[in-house]
């Protein structure tokens, strides 16, 4: 076996304060394999110990809640005997080095971190950062991600109906790719990771085990640099064929009683499924990696422990019943292994052709991962933005134009139509709009989904940025008309050993943690990506948040088009014109400066509560809430997707028009309504106002002091921008 | 009307085409599985869309060796009703049930979104409940979708008025041979398609359009 030297130590991403302590708990120097599977369940992606101490203020409890973080996904209650059950994860260094398989693999994981609880997929969602578009590596990043994570979901029949994407300098070495996947399982057949009893058999179903993705864990727990491109024989290659049977095999045997517990094989594979699943059962596990079904000649413990092959799952067995499970892997054409035993020693023993090669406390490895208190810095609060900050007389007609075929405002079109989003015939709201709408199969209840995050203000002020992100998502959700029930948060970072990085993760997570308590939407699972930086650069903090919410009857949601020409614009919340880190100022005037809009969370309850009452009363069908490019980037959005002109009386000037103030919504209705929504507006003290209405000539946006504007050069501004990069040559 | 649903590994729209048939006939069908060697007897068999054997060699060339298309085929001969959605349109130009084959989307991508169709010929199990020339609206989700023959076999197609849905003009989402969306057999009992009908039979999801696919096949095999 091979000598463990310093050297080996450091190239296991391990401190040599790390080293000693794993001494110290084996009694003993760890042997090569050992060492391995330290390294990965110790790693910053499995182990979370630069934010383990933080993520405990994050609220995790409330009424609907049935399972919280610490299992593969949150699962919560929406009634009748139904759960939904979600999870965002990450996939940044992987896809950077190989987008199609990074992608792909990420979507992959996440599925099967939904499916090995008991649900059947219903929805992805994805959240896309990349670098800016003239940097040379962006367009091939753009094509390989989304082509990835088509080629996955696609073959694997489950929508994809939206997410969001972004470019910026920041992400120019390090893209971001998030995945979200939503599924729906009955209460009673919630299936759970942990292998409780002595005596019951471990069974490995699925793909065989190759060598590849070994280490993928620890990459993802350190900085690039020049020579991250070699890191490619790190990154998996999913097989979405492999993973549609897997999917259908697992259902069917947890129709039968013979589970008693499952977990994929992700991150760090055998190891971390092993480990963590005898952790959380209190139980030892004992392998004999002769069973395991192997793709390649002469694999060695090490290689299988640590490999990342896609597509597996572990699972433990009520005894007698390994035969009724196999026929269903055989019907599938799935490998199936019974490479194990539960035991009750609290041991993770490891045979390979006839000896120990590993033997470690099961503790030492799930439980006693170093927590770090690492020491952060807070960043001061920006000042308020400079008066002359912008130019008051810039044309409005101009500016508008531009903003609305700018890179992060463009219609993201050209990414969705690469994605079914109608496969399973339940998506009632298709990608473009504030929130996907999809119906629980055979009722009239549907979910909504939607994915946030404004990295800009999360650099500009950490705290208030989480805060937004939360309450964007719970915005776009009530938009919709949806009940919002409960997130997963993607918490993608620099260097938390930078300790102004580690300010930002420290304020963005208490910003999370008091919306998620304001606005009673709990967090339930989630993923934190850190060291997400090349040579030295971070990217923007991006705590992206993924909301789920329920629609009690389907058929009563509002979506964003403009349906009926009269109809009154009524504006709800109130418009003070913040421009500081507005995208105006930045794609107009070319400046990132100012504080970003404060968010008041009562306020925020209070207007959406209203305008979720509208939608579930039946009164109100056309609402788009507020967010970046403020309301005429509303407004233009609302008249692009119905076809129809708007013409607006109220607000006026730069400010008002393009301010990103928070807690706004607009609304299109009928002008009876109208009147009779401002009087119980103004009753539940809810700022409320008709600014114009639907039609006007019909064909143009038509604003105080704006050159009227066809909706028709809109759109071809709206539409092509994407299109028209993606198809120009290098 | 009593139907059938094959179903291949990673075929995707079985339940989607289960629901529909459901929805349309009031009867389950029945769901056969690729492993087996005979369907039962029934009015309609579907071969539903997917990615059936992860489309590897080629889109619904390892289904067309498949144990369960050797009856599909005896049965489709003996004048049973076949209807392949999407990779099930790849399947039968495979298995040669259907002339010409589907190549890759010209574009080169895969394309999900609703797309105008004609109807030129309403002469047919699948398409009698329509109007002639008139325009509906399925959805397409598909990366090889475009239809290809050689001229001589185009020209048969529509000299015998075998072409039943083309792309309305402008909508052609895949590059395909004169707009060709979906095409009959010889027999006119075989039909291929790729937009899906069974995706736009509930209003709650925006379109009713291809609820008269169904009620075609309810009118002429009931």
């Amino acid at each position: 076996m091979i000598e463990i030297t310093p050297q080996i130590v450091r190239e296991h991403g391990l401190s040599d304060a790390e080293y000693g302590r794993i001494k110290q708990l084996l009694n003993r120097e760890p042997n090569y394999v050992e060492l391995g599977v330290f390294s990965v369940m110790w790693s910053e992606h499995c182990s979370y110990k630069s934010t383990r101490a933080h993520l405990r203020r994050l609220p995790t409890k409330g009424p609907v809640v049935i399972q919280g973080p610490g299992e593969n996904a949150g699962v919560v209650d929406i009634g009748d005997g139904d759960a939904v059950i979600f999870k965002m994860e990450s996939h940044n260094h992987p896809s950077f080095i190989e987008p199609y398989q990074g992608a792909a693999t990420g979507v992959g994981g996440i599925m099967r971190d939904v499916f090995t609880m008991g649900a059947r997929p219903i929805a992805m969602m994805n959240a896309l950062r990349f670098g800016t578009p003239d940097h040379p590596k962006t367009r091939h990043l753009v094509a390989g991600v989304v082509a990835g994570i088509g080629g996955y979901g696609n073959c694997m029949g489950v929508p994809t109906v939206g997410g969001e994407v972004n470019f910026h300098s920041a992400y120019n070495g390090n893209i971001l790719v998030n995945a979200m996947c939503v599924g729906i399982a009955r209460q009673d057949k919630i299936f759970k990771s942990a292998a409780e009893g002595a005596g019951n058999p471990v069974i490995y179903v699925g793909s065989k085990t190759g060598r590849d993705g070994i280490h993928g864990a620890t990459m993802a727990s350190a900085e690039f640099d020049e020579n991250s491109e070699e890191k490619r024989p790190t990154v998996q290659v999913g097989d979405p064929f492999t993973e549609k049977l897997l999917l259908e095999a697992c259902l069917e045997l947890m129709a039968t009683d013979a589970i008693i517990a499952i977990q994929d094989m992700g991150a760090a594979g055998l190891t971390s499924s092993s480990a963590e699943m005898a952790s959380k059962g209190n139980s030892g596990i004992e392998l004999n990696l002769d069973h395991v079904p192997q793709r390649e000649e002469n694999m060695t413990a090490y290689d299988m422990m640590l490999s990342e092959s896609q597509e597996r799952m572990l699972a433990v067995l009520k005894p007698g019943r390994e035969d009724e499970a196999r026929r269903i892997f055989d019907k599938w054409e799935l490998d199936f292994a019974i490479i194990g035993i539960t035991t009750d020693t609290n041991r993770l023993v490891i045979r390979h052709k006839g000896e120990i090669v590993a033997d470690m406390p099961v503790n030492a490895l799930a439980d006693e991962a170093p927590v770090y208190e690492r020491p952060f810095t807070r960043r001061p609060a920006l000042p308020p933005l400079a008066k002359n900050a912008f130019d008051p007389k810039r044309p409005i007609a101009d500016s508008l134009l531009q903003l609305i075929g700018s890179p992060d405002l463009s219609s993201r079109r050209w990414v969705w139509e690469q994605f079914d989003y109608t496969v399973m015939a339940d998506t009632v709201q298709a990608p473009g709009g504030d929130a996907a709408v999809v119906r629980v199969h055979g009722t009239n209840k549907s979910i909504a989904i939607a994915c946030d995050v404004t990295p800009r203000y999360c650099r500009a002020d950490p705290f208030e940025g989480g805060k937004q992100a939360v309450a964007e998502c719970w915005r776009n959700l009530t938009s919709v008309g949806a009940t919002p029930l409960a997130v997963t948060d993607n918490l993608n970072f620099g260097n938390p050993e930078r300790p102004e990085t580690m300010g930002e993760i420290v304020a963005a997570i208490d910003g999370i943690a008091e919306a998620c308590i304001a606005l009673g939407f709990p967090v339930v699972s989630g993923n934190c990506s850190l060291y997400n930086e090349t040579n030295g650069e971070p990217i923007l903090p991006t705590p992206a948040i993924g909301g789920v919410g329920l629609l009690k009857d389907g058929t009563r949601h509002a979506s964003v088009a403009f349906k009926r020409a009269g109809d009154a614009i009524v504006l709800i919340g109130e418009t003070k014109g913040h421009l500081g880190q507005s995208l105006y100022l930045r794609e107009i005037e070319g400046s990132e400066s100012g504080p970003p809009p404060p968010v008041d969370l009562g306020v925020e309850k209070r207007n959406g509560d209203f305008v979720r009452g509208l939608i579930e009363m039946g009164q109100v069908d056309t609402v788009h809430d507020i967010s970046d490019g403020g309301l005429l980037i509303a407004v233009a959005e609302m008249a692009m997707a119905g076809g129809m002109g708007a013409m607006l009386e109220g607000p006026d000037g730069i400010a008002q028009l393009f301010g990103e103030d928070q807690a706004r919504y607009l609304l299109a209705v009928p002008h009876s309504i109208a009147q009779e929504i401002l009087g119980d507006a103004k009753a539940a003290g809810v700022p409320a106002a008709i600014i114009g209405f639907v039609g006007g000539t019909g064909t143009h946006l038509e604003v105080p002091g704006m050159t009227a504007t066809r909706i028709a050069a809109l759109k071809s501004a709206h539409e092509t921008w994407l299109p028209n990069y993606m198809a120009a040559p290098q | 009307m009593k139907s059938a649903v094959v179903v291949f590994p990673a075929s995707n729209c079985d339940r989607d085409a289960a629901v529909a048939l459901e929805q349309m006939t009031g009867q389950k069908p029945v769901m056969v599985w690729h492993g087996d060697s005979e369907i039962p007897d029934v009015d309609l068999i579907v071969l539903p869309g997917g990615f059936s054997y992860g489309d590897y060699l080629r889109c619904g060339a390892m289904a067309s060796q498949s144990r369960i298309i050797r009856d599909v085929k005896a049965k489709a001969d003996k004048g049973v009703a076949v209807l392949g959605i999407c990779n099930g349109f790849q399947v039968l130009t495979e298995t040669g049930l259907l002339p010409g084959a589907l190549m890759r989307n010209a574009k080169l991508k895969f394309v999900c979104r609703p797309v105008g169709l004609t109807i030129e010929e309403s002469q047919s199990a699948f398409t009698r409940a329509y109007a002639k020339g008139e325009t509906v609206r399925f959805p397409v989700a598909h990366g090889e979708g475009n239809y290809f023959a050689d001229d001589a076999t185009l020209d048969r197609l529509e000299g015998e008025g075998r072409v039943a849905f083309r792309y309305a003009e402008g909508e052609n989402p895949n590059g395909s041979a004169r707009n060709i969306a979906g095409i009959l057999s010889e027999k006119r009992n075989v039909l291929g398609l790729m937009p899906h009908p069974e995706r736009v039979v509930d209003a709650a999801l925006g379109g009713t359009d291809g609820r008269r696919v169904f009620q075609s096949l309810i009118e002429t095999l009931s």
